[in-house]
């Protein structure tokens, strides 16, 4: 019973797949799975839009949007109106051709991010031999649209913006991946599928999730960071800060454009969580054995939820870093730690056995530096409380 | 230690969200047009004609003088005197408006025409919600639609109101006390007093004098 | 068939590169010109290489080359004549270089000898080769790439000085 839910989908699909000549198979098996992605991710979307709204607005003792539909869940469908029938305004000098292309490059690198994330059991669309590293280079795509976005708008502010996303994403990329080399160094495989099934088993009901080992929380935490960053998201959204630059590289956006710009973002935010997942949270697996008779892409989702909860969370409470504040942070902090991060990860494998020391060593290696590194980072700051001459 | 500050606004935040399903205290929204927030008494939006009674236009208070007219800056008040007169809110036959309009999109709230009027028969509303599709003829508005009974003003901003009527009161009293001797006195004083009169010709006292029994009457009715 | 449509598409990026007025449209003709050539990797199985084609050209170097263009530049881009004055020498010397790369090619051991053995080309494979066999160039490639790093910040670090 729980294994007929849990393969719903892909008997689906094998069944609709049969209808068709055999030629033609593997085409309509991908196009089907395409399709699934296609709409699941954007339903996923319009929620977490009307989501975000309402836990923000919580967060900061209002309300959210509560006046279409019920508690305001039809939201999206207002926005997506809206911004289906605003005037494309293109500006005068700007480059047709490249502000075009510019949203079109980003949602396409965006959609194809999820192709190698597992959503479930058997439920991969692109079971790559080198997933992750797919993950990456196509992200790396993103950064170049965000480019072409700021650069053809012949907009001053714009291109600052864009120069300013693309730093901090190149600077952020080094964190991310260096965290996710640990893992992959410890899995002992590139493949996304692979790396799930290395965290599948149990230890009485306890989860065998890289998360719950100390490289791979700290590894987890410069993950989410980075990931954060990657994804031009409070507290790291000086390049599209509403207050600081109005909207940054996509200034010159308006109607669908501007809608297709905020679909590429949040569908980036959403592959690197579930990337974030597959690596670190075990991906479709339950977190307690006894909960195994779930639908294993229940569970993907339920904890893309959750990140993406946590996301909110984290922009409703942090203010927004300085461009320098930022690039020191990614430079000084999270690459020393993410490189010790890599070095305790290969102390933990080199720990074979179980044990309590092979815990207490990583976990001393990942603590220890945390905390004298960030001593002697803030202590060059001299953070003291601010005196005010005439305000008092 | 870096992460506690973090940590401590994490807490904060979870704090406030949890917070606003179980003490709604916490969210100061007020969901409006369901709700609405009472307004300040001595709020103004735009003017309104008082009328005492239940006609709006037999008990209208204003005479039609033109000093709302001369004194508002942005001149957004048209008025018209009429042919005949009709009596006024302390009894006295006066001109009245044929036609006054407002041009509310000219009007800017100052308030002065309030505080020109002798008669106590322009005073400031506090309705807001007067959106209109009509850009040119929707927003001037002519007697009918400016003329509010005292009864709302008095709801809508209390204690002036109670100085008004108190004002209209005593003038009225004035009114009778000269129109009860006047019957009596001679017609020197009769005309002295007249004289002293702010308002119109000393032929209206005796009018005033056949006319304030069913005035009076008329004015107890309203 | 679907060589034919990658192929297509990196000589026209390429052509397109070459012609575009523009300098950042001819940038982004050859970032999709590299597109295609990750493509054909792909298609030839080397899953590791086509992906760190694009991870390294499209994603580091595209933005590379975009921001010297940038800094050494007017952002409005001015047109400017794609034949240049001495079109006719580097045309000579052009088809002189593709003569010998062609020739080099054509009479090279790997299109000389017929079927090659088959050789595992798995992420394992190739990161155990990266890290036994080639170790030394490895690190050599590491310790050019720190020395090019350090190069950057001190020139930086020279400017921001004297700019003080």
């Amino acid at each position: 019973m729980g294994e007929a839910a849990d393969q719903f989908f892909v008997r689906l699909q094998h069944w609709l797949v049969g209808h068709v000549p055999v030629s033609l198979q593997p085409i309509v098996s991908s196009l089907l799975g395409v399709v699934a992605i296609l709409t699941v991710f954007a339903g996923l979307f319009a929620v977490t839009t009307v989501l975000e709204r309402k836990g923000l607005g919580r967060i900061q003792n209002r309300y959210g949007p509560n006046r279409v539909g019920p508690f305001g869940f039809l939201q999206p469908i207002a926005d997506g109106i809206k911004s289906l029938t605003k005037e494309d305004v293109v500006p005068h000098a700007a480059d047709r051709a490249v502000h075009f292309l510019a949203p079109l490059v980003l949602v396409l690198a965006a959609f194809s991010l999820y192709a190698v994330l597992p959503i479930g059991r058997n439920m991969v669309l692109a079971n790559l031999d080198a997933g992750v590293l797919f993950f990456f280079a196509v992200s790396s795509v993103m950064e170049l649209a965000i480019f072409m976005a700021g650069w053809s708008s012949r907009n001053k502010y714009s291109l600052l913006g864009a120069m300013r996303a693309i730093a901090q994403m190149v600077s952020y990329e080094v964190p991310l991946i260096l965290a996710s080399v640990a893992v992959v160094m410890v899995s002992g495989s590139l493949s996304t599928v692979a790396i799930v099934e290395r965290q599948a088993g149990y230890t009485g009901i306890l989860p065998h999730w890289f998360v719950f080992t100390p490289w791979g929380f700290a590894g987890f935490v410069i993950f989410v960071v980075a990931a954060t960053a990657e994804s031009n998201r409070s507290p790291f959204d000086l390049p599209e800060g509403e207050s600081e630059i109005i909207a940054g590289y996509y200034t010159e956006y308006s109607g669908f454009k501007f809608a297709l710009f905020f679909l590429g973002e949040y569908l980036g935010l959403f592959a690197i969580s579930g990337l974030g997942i597959t690596l670190f949270l075990g991906g479709w697996g339950a977190p307690l054995s006894v909960l195994s008779w779930v639908p294993s892409y229940l569970w993907f989702f339920a904890k893309l939820l959750a990140m993406i909860a946590m996301f909110i969370w984290i922009r409703g409470t942090l203010p927004r870093l300085r461009m320098d504040q930022l690039m020191n942070f990614a430079w000084k902090f999270m690459l020393p730690m993410a490189l010790l991060n890599l070095i305790t990860a290969g102390v933990w494998c080199f720990f074979s056995q179980q044990g309590v020391l092979r815990w207490l060593v990583c976990g001393v290696l990942v603590v220890v530096p945390y905390v004298l590194l960030s001593r002697s980072l803030m202590q060059g700051l001299k953070l003291k409380k601010r005196v005010y001459r005439f305000a008092e | 230690m870096l992460g506690e500050g973090i940590a401590k606004g994490f807490v904060e935040t979870a704090r406030n969200f949890f917070g606003s399903y179980f003490y709604k205290d916490r969210l100061t929204t007020v969901q409006y047009p369901e709700e609405r927030l009472p307004q300040a008494e001595a709020a103004r939006n735009f003017p309104f004609l008082v009328y005492d009674g239940e006609d709006s236009q037999a008990g209208m208070r204003c005479v039609a003088c033109q000093i709302c007219e001369k004194e508002c800056p942005p001149k957004c008040i048209f008025i018209e005197k009429s042919k005949d007169k009709k009596p006024d809110a302390v009894g006295k036959p006066q001109f009245y408006p044929a036609v006054f309009n407002i041009d509310i999109s000219v009007c800017m709230s100052c308030q002065i025409c309030v505080e020109v009027c002798p008669f106590e028969a322009i005073k400031m509303d506090t309705d807001f919600e007067l959106s209109t599709d009509d850009r040119f003829c929707g927003l001037l508005w002519d007697k009918t639609r400016l003329s509010k009974p005292n009864d709302y003003y008095r709801r809508i901003h209390p204690t002036d109101a109670a100085v008004s009527d108190g004002i209209l009161a005593e003038e009225k009293a004035k009114a009778e006390a000269r129109a009860k001797p006047a019957v009596t006195a001679p017609p020197a004083v009769a005309t002295a007093v007249a004289a002293t009169k702010a308002n119109s010709a000393s032929s209206n006292g005796t009018h005033a004098v056949a006319a304030t029994p069913d005035l009076k009457a008329e004015q107890t009715n309203g | 068939m679907l060589f034919t449509i990658f192929a297509v598409l990196t000589v026209a990026g390429a052509v397109a590169a070459m012609s575009f007025r523009n300098l950042v449209h001819s940038v982004l003709a050859l970032m999709v010109s590299f597109c295609g050539l990750a493509a054909v990797y792909l298609l030839l199985g080397a899953q590791f290489v086509g992906l760190a084609q694009v991870l390294v050209y499209v994603g580091a170097v595209a933005i590379l080359i975009v921001f010297a263009i940038l800094f050494t530049r007017e952002p409005s881009g001015k047109i400017q004549s794609i034949v240049s004055p001495s079109w006719a020498a580097s045309g000579v010397v052009v088809l002189a270089v593709f003569g010998v790369l062609a020739w080099a090619v054509l009479h090279s051991s790997a299109t000389q000898s017929g079927a090659v053995a088959p050789v595992d080309t798995s992420m394992q494979a190739i990161g155990k080769a990266l890290m036994v066999q080639f170790a030394i160039p490895l690190e050599i490639v590491g310790l050019l790439l720190t020395v090019a790093l350090i190069g950057a910040v001190t020139i930086a670090v020279h400017e921001k000085r004297e700019v003080r």
